[in-house]
């Protein structure tokens, strides 16, 4: 285990989707810069968009919608708690941001006459815009970087940030996962773009990597953020995706809905209006699943053979390609049958839900010189733009703030720490396998965590984690790249524990399934109408708090505010 | 010594008629997100060393041999 020191004025954790574009924007807004990007994977093919993606679920173009609608559509399908000018920074530049990477050279579906052609997905606006040619998505990304001159470092682990006497970012530690080389670089700032939490429930396959998420994302940055003394905001609300049964990837409904498709219970009828991914959603496919009118499926075969073979093009070129080779072993064809689907496993992610390390309108942490974009933060729904939009943020302030920063710092102390740490499982001959910490401490999400949420089971689920997490202390790795699973395994311990005491300290229900809570089975708006932040108290342990939901700026009146939870479709509520 | 080891089918298989790893092409190596790919020194050719595919397909895609074939992992398939 090699040291290897360097320097730098910004180091971006993660060029998957939102850290690309943080990193570009870095470099535009200030030449001077030296910029890191820096990956667990390879750049070229990391992340959520490794493979392209089907369309932007979340569009504001004119003429289609305005900022305010989609502020007011967001508010409601998140139950009210959002940081509204959060989501209006967002909102307002989307664009924008849509217009850059059309320059770009990013195909997106349009018109006859050359306007983009948004779909209707929401409840109750329209912003789904298609993207059938959407696989280049990297390959422009990359681009980009070349061209800005951004340094990129692949293969490199980030476990820690380092902070300075104020709490201010001072810089950044991991390991290399092939040679185990510990790496030290020293930075005025940091924007994390890790992704989501994806890898802390177990798929119920029982295959470690058959998540939803790209495994990568196992929720280091939400750790390495707790550790440096970060918010983190409302955990409770988890991401969980209707997906395809076993193959745990999306089928997926804003694709196939425009077309004609639904989710249908097991008469082939539809039970929900709105096929757009909200609590409210999750909570109807879960209670059609439990009351005896599962499975639950995707209904394509009323369609035209033409349009199904667009879809088909669509879902087996793009994004998740190997959906094809799964339904020809299953014998699935979307003209014959309804395509099995089922509820995924728990995550932390702010694309898809609400949760995440906390960050304001500018993307800025609780953490002095600490930014976030993409899934890994907490702007709600935020989906593939909100992390181009809010990468560009982050970049573009966290320029900023270095012209004005002083070189921190270095705490020696915590680096030897980390060297400690890194270099422990790897110095040990006999012990747990990684795989093993992984295994148990997914399988005991599943067991305690997933929802309905019941309070004594998250108590015997947190003892179970700290049994683990003793044992843990015995784990051991071969080479490097076991060592990279095996402190993937700590970062997944954090999160878990994490889900569980966000959750058990908002006693109420909330936001559908997400947090289905059975022991406080009604929404109490008059104690939990807040937002819910974790960070590591004085004695390092984890603690949690309300916060205020800022003044909204958009208002949102009393009809509309209830939209989303009347989602069941009236006649099968009447029927059942 | 309190390690076993046990097999497993690994989902990624290379075609080493077709690989050209010995002439050092990397590439299915490289883009793996997950890192499971591997060339063997011996042999001079790519193959599958870690059972944690996310059958995502950068590999396949990529090799530019056409080489690689992914299946979907058995205990999901
Ligand atoms: C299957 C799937 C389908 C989707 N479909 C759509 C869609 O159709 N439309 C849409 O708008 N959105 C869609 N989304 C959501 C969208 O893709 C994400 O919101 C967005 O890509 C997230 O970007 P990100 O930068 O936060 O994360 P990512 O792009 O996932 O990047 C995270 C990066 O961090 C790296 N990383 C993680 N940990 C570390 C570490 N410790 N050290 C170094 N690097 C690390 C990873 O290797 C990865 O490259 C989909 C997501 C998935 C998973
Ligand atoms: S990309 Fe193809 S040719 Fe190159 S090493 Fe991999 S299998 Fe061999
Ligand atoms: S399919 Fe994806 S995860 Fe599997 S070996 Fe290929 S690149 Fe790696």
């Amino acid at each position: 285990m090699k040291r290897i020191d360097m320097e730098f004025d910004i180091v971006v954790i993660g060029g998957g989707t939102g850290g690309p574009m943080a990193a570009v924007k870095a470099k535009q807004q200030n030449p001077q810069l030296k910029v890191l990007l820096i990956d667990k994977a390879h750049v070229k093919r990391s992340g959520a968009i490794s493979m392209g993606m089907d369309g932007l679920n979340n569009a504001v173009i004119p003429g289609h919608a305005t900022p305010e609608q989609y502020v007011k559509e967001i508010t409601i399908a998140n139950d009210g708690i959002v940081d509204q000018e959060a989501v209006m920074a967002y909102a307002a530049n989307s664009f924008d941001m849509i217009q850059e990477l059309d320059r770009w050279g990013v195909k997106f579906e349009k018109d006859e006459t050359g306007d983009y052609a948004v779909r209707k997905v929401h409840h109750l606006g329209s912003y789904v815009l298609p993207m059938p040619e959407g696989h280049h998505m990297k390959k422009i990304l990359y681009r980009q970087l070349k061209r800005a001159r951004v340094e990129i470092t692949n293969r490199v682990v980030v476990t820690r940030l380092l902070t300075g006497a104020d709490g201010e970012i001072t810089g950044v530690m991991g390991f290399d996962c092939r040679t185990a080389d510990f790496y030290v670089i020293r930075c005025k700032a940091a924007v994390l773009s890790t992704g989501a939490a994806g890898r802390i429930g177990l798929p119920a396959s029982g295959y470690l990597m058959g998540t939803y998420e790209n495994p990568t994302n196992c929720g280091d940055g939400h750790a390495m953020a707790y550790h440096a003394g970060a918010d983190l905001a409302n955990l409770e609300c988890f991401q969980i995706n209707p997906l395809i049964k076993d193959y745990n990837g999306p089928a997926c409904a804003y694709v196939t809905g425009p077309f004609g498709g639904f989710t249908a219970n097991s008469k082939g009828e539809r039970f929900i209006e709105c096929d757009y991914w909200s609590g409210q959603m999750m909570m109807e496919f879960y209670n059609e699943l439990q009351g005896g009118n599962g499975p639950v499926f995707l209904k394509l075969d009323h369609l035209a053979a033409e349009t199904i073979s667009e879809i088909e093009h669509i879902l087996h070129t793009n994004e998740r390609p190997s959906r094809g080779r799964f339904h020809e072993k299953r014998g699935n064809d979307y003209r014959k049958q309804m395509v099995e689907m089922h509820i995924s496993e728990i995550g932390f992610c702010s694309g898809h839900s609400a949760s995440g390390i906390w960050t304001n309108a500018r993307g800025e942490t609780s953490v002095k010189g600490l930014y976030a974009a993409g899934d890994c933060a907490s702007v709600p729904h935020n989906y593939m733009l909100g992390a181009f939009v809010y990468g560009r943020l982050c970049g573009q302030n966290a320029a900023d703030y270095c012209g004005g920063a002083a070189k921190g710092c270095i705490d020696d102390g915590a680096i030897a720490a980390e060297e400690a740490r890194i270099g422990a499982p790897l110095a040990r001959s006999e012990g747990l396998t990684p795989f093993q910490i992984e295994y148990k401490t997914r399988r005991l999400v599943n067991d305690y965590l997933q929802p309905p949420k019941i309070t004594r089971k998250y108590e015997i689920g947190l003892r179970r984690f700290d049994e683990v997490r003793e044992d843990a202390t015995a784990m051991m790795a071969t080479n490097p790249h076991e060592l990279m699973r095996a402190m993937e395994a700590l970062s997944i311990l954090d999160c878990a524990e994490m889900a569980a005491r966000a959750s058990m300290f908002r006693t109420e229900s909330r936001w559908g399934l997400y947090h289905y809570n059975i022991d406080h089975p009604e929404r109490d708006d008059e104690n939990w109408f807040c937002h819910t932040l974790l960070s590591r108290d004085a004695d390092g342990r984890m603690s949690v708090r309300k916060k205020a939901i800022e003044p909204y700026i958009v208002p949102i009146d009393e009809e509309e505010r209830t939209a989303y939870q009347r989602l069941r479709v009236e006649r099968s509520a009447a029927a059942a | 010594m309190s390690i076993a080891t046990t097999l497993t089918q690994a989902p990624v298989v290379v075609d080493e008629s077709k690989c050209i790893a010995e002439k050092g092409c990397t590439v299915c190596v490289d883009v793996c997100p997950l890192d499971v790919l591997a060339i063997d020194m011996l042999k001079k050719k790519a193959f599958m060393k870690y059972d944690e595919c996310w059958y995502c397909l950068p590999c396949e895609t990529d090799c530019p041999t056409d080489a690689v074939k992914v299946s979907i992992p058995y205990l999901l398939r």
